[in-house]
């Protein structure tokens, strides 16, 4: 048992807030805002030659063969940045979906890419009926004699616009009909009847909505032999929410620490707003939920690649908590900033809208409570 | 970073819970079930005390040299948490984890050698005399006062919420022995036998239906002066040094988990109609349960941390007012879990020797009664209120 960082995680965190602290101040998050691509290409360049893309990725495919924590610590140092490249929609999502699932040559050919900088991924995942049910999957893909025709809608996919390799589930459908299975299909960018819609994400960044008109696509373009894919998403986007926890908690302590900082300089009734109890006891509020969202972020992270059941319980107890958090936090730091906290003018909203893009992303405190409820049924808490 | 234990952790685990297997009676973990109230009563703890004792166990975290086991915080930590999940009695923490570190800490070498032995073995047994009727979160205002006689100090004064006063035979108290400029100064630590003529100790009831706390009265009750700890007018600080101790104890998520699960035994039983078909029950077990992983998760980053020697901070405060609001969750829970049940009430004590048919089900005896004296967590030790004042001035600043 031992939950201090050695010393090549701290390295990391100390690089990566440096690198934060240096390149992330408010005029470029205003430049990125206001950027059709949304983020950085030199910044993604550098990502790649600090090594944070191979991070994740085994070593024999041109990756580091770091885990949750230390994606964890980036992502952290992430949110304290708002950072707004494609990081966990290529890398913690698109790579682990193809490492996990992928064959060898599938696995040869895209993760060196990926790892290098020189190929952005997405995951088209999420459809609006299916709300944040990851089994409900209405898009089809029949097979073909040349391969597969893929037709639905996708919502919500992080950063498709900016990725060379979408990534698309689909029922499969076999000469027979419905398989029961769900495939992960990649469609290269620019594919013919896919149609890419997107629109600046909430809190910084970008997301698309996908529509799939008969999409024709080779055999090959199935990731893997065909098994079904939903345990894998399932684990894909169980370790995708622990990066986000932990982004969650690097903007919740630039709020804390931005609020603090304003209630000890801001004076009305001639005094400083911290001088009020009412005042002290909220901060201290939101300093002890900082720190529960820290400690559920890390035990996330530390249960990804637990039994299915532990994992997603981990998963959903940390999003959960986290975004309720989040939402404290957020709501908050805009309150006690009085009528400066609601205006463009201060820092504070791209901070709280970021968090609120978090409560969002993959369901919401009141779906994970649920699903942890769900998971736990019959099974007394061990 | 590793959740898991090693292979030495996971042997002393199996000792421990060998341990514990082979000498918790039936006897004692039905008690124990069924007490109501913060502390078991002195017949069952100390028996308990006594078992650890023979073992060597007796007070974890002292020193060697005072009989402590030597244990790393990770052995600590395994310790106290096979004792939640078995449910052994509560041993008096008042004895072992109060006034002994600060004897251990401040004391002279023949209060150590008087004192220490006594509690290890349990033939002492401790009440705190720190609150007053006047001086409750603004403890240092206490009158209580002791005035020197000779190689006596003659104490007047009161103090209340005294647990156990009426089992104790020895109480540590802070007592005023002068006024200082501040009024932290001229506060002193004396250590009173309670059998010492002028002291009478009137019960109080809790709303639970228990007799936990009383009031002590001193009527020039004489103690000698060679009872004090440490200096004259520097017990403020030992007394302060203790409350960490009180608050950061640090190892209470198990205990919290045992408590969620006799809740959701019940919830998922047909003595409760199956309260858990009710997504809302169901939701808050979970919201409970996920509060708990944090805390246990803050536990054990403070345990790191204290494992390579660093200092964790202001996080027994943090530690102090989650686990007091969770255990509130807990047992508000319970209350809402138990349906009809929870109007029923049984006013006999102990609950675990009854002599007549109680109206409810023995499994749900424990929960109204918890519930209500629960609310005592976020007052007693610091109200909640002074733990967020605290984390606003260690840990923020303000």
């Amino acid at each position: 048992m031992d939950l201090n960082l050695s010393d090549e995680q701290r390295l990391l965190r100390e690089s990566a807030e440096r690198f934060v602290a240096g390149s992330y101040d408010a005029d470029h998050r205003r430049k990125m805002a206001n950027d059709p691509l949304g983020f950085s290409p030199a910044v993604w360049k550098q990502f790649a030659e600090l090594g944070w893309l191979a991070l994740p990725i085994a070593e024999e495919f041109g990756g580091l063969g770091g885990g949750a924590v230390e994606i964890g610590i980036l992502t952290e140092a992430f949110g304290r940045g708002l950072v707004s490249e494609p990081y966990i929609a290529t890398v913690v999502l698109g790579a682990a979906l193809v490492e996990r699932c992928g064959g060898t040559v599938q696995k040869q050919a895209i993760l060196p890419k990926v790892a290098d900088g020189s190929l952005k991924l997405a995951f088209a995942h999420s459809e609006r009926a299916a709300r944040f049910d990851l089994a409900k999957v209405a898009t089809i893909a029949n097979k073909t004699a040349q391969g597969w025709r893929l037709s639905g809608s996708k919502v919500a996919v992080l950063d498709g616009h900016a990725a060379g390799e979408i990534i698309v589930s689909a029922h499969i459908h076999d000469y027979q009909g419905p398989s029961g299975r769900i495939g992960l299909f990649l469609v290269p960018a620019k594919t013919p009847s896919v149609a890419v819609s997107d629109y600046e994400r909430l809190g910084g960044g970008r997301a698309c909505n996908i529509e799939l008109s008969d999409v024709q696509l080779p055999q090959a373009a199935l990731l893997g032999d065909g098994h079904d894919a939903l345990p894998a998403i399932e684990w894909a986007v169980d370790r995708a929410m622990a990066a986000l926890d932990a982004e969650a908690v690097g903007i919740m302590q630039v709020l804390l620490e931005t609020t603090l900082e304003y209630t000890k300089i801001r004076k009305q009734f001639g005094r400083p707003l911290s001088a009020n109890q009412v005042i002290r006891h909220r901060l201290a509020d939101m300093a002890v939920q900082v720190d529960e969202s820290r400690s559920m972020a890390l035990r996330a992270a530390l249960k990804v690649d637990a039994n299915p059941v532990e994992r997603a319980r981990a998963a959903s107890g940390a999003k959960a908590k986290i975004g309720r958090c989040a939402r404290f936090i957020g709501e908050q730091s805009i309150q006690l900033h009085g009528g400066m906290g609601v205006t463009e003018e201060l820092e504070v909203g791209a901070y709280f809208k970021r968090l609120v893009a978090f409560d969002t992303l993959f369901g919401g405190s009141a779906h994970h409570y649920g699903r942890h409820a769900q998971l736990g049924r019959n099974v007394v808490p061990a | 970073m590793d959740l898991s234990f090693n292979t030495e952790e996971r042997a002393f685990q199996d000792e421990v819970r060998g341990f514990i297997a082979k000498n918790l009676t039936e006897e004692m973990k039905r008690a124990t079930a069924l007490t109501p109230s913060v502390f078991s009563d002195p017949d069952i703890g100390m028996a308990w005390q006594r078992t650890l004792h023979k073992q060597g166990w007796g007070a974890p975290g002292w020193p060697v040299e005072h009989g402590g086991p030597d244990w790393t915080p990770a052995q600590r930590w395994i310790f106290e948490t096979e004792s939640a999940r078995a449910g052994v009695p509560n041993v008096n923490v008042m004895g072992v984890k109060m006034v002994g570190p600060v004897i251990i800490g401040f004391g002279s070498p023949e209060q150590k050698n008087f004192y220490l032995p006594r509690i290890l073995s349990g033939e002492d047994y401790w009440c705190q005399g720190y609150s007053e009727p006047g001086s409750g979160s603004d403890l240092s205002s206490l009158k209580t006062r002791a005035v020197r006689d000779g190689d006596d100090y003659i104490i007047n004064g009161t103090k209340i919420w005294t647990t156990h006063a009426h089992h104790a035979n020895r109480m540590f108290a802070l007592v005023r022995t002068s006024d200082g400029p501040r009024q932290q100064d001229g506060i002193s630590f004396v250590l009173i036998d309670m059998n010492a003529p002028g002291i009478t100790t009137r019960p109080i009831l809790t709303i639970g239906g228990d007799h936990e706390v009383n009031q002590v009265f001193f009527d020039d009750v004489r103690v000698p002066v060679a009872n004090r700890v440490g200096e004259e007018g520097k017990g403020w600080t030992y007394g302060k040094y203790l409350l960490e101790f009180e608050r950061g104890s640090g190892i209470a998520s198990a205990k919290l988990r045992e408590g969620l699960k006799a809740i959701a035994e019940l919830a998922e039983s047909d003595l409760t109609g199956r309260a858990i078909d009710s997504p809302d029950i169901a939701t808050r077990i979970s919201e409970v349960e996920v509060d708990i992983d944090a805390l246990e998760m803050t536990e054990l980053r403070v345990l790191s941390a204290l494992q390579t020697g660093q200092n964790p901070g202001a996080v027994s405060s943090i530690l102090k007012l989650r686990n007091s609001e969770i255990r509130q969750a807990v047992t508000r829970l319970g209350a809402d879990v138990i349906g009809h049940d929870a109007l029923a009430v049984e006013p006999m004590r102990p609950l675990y020797r009854l002599n007549h048919e109680p109206a409810m089900p023995e499994e749900m005896l424990t929960v109204v009664p918890e519930y209500l004296n629960g609310r005592a967590y976020t007052i007693f030790g610091g109200t909640s209120e002074i733990q967020r004042d605290i984390i606003a001035k260690m840990m923020l600043g303000i």
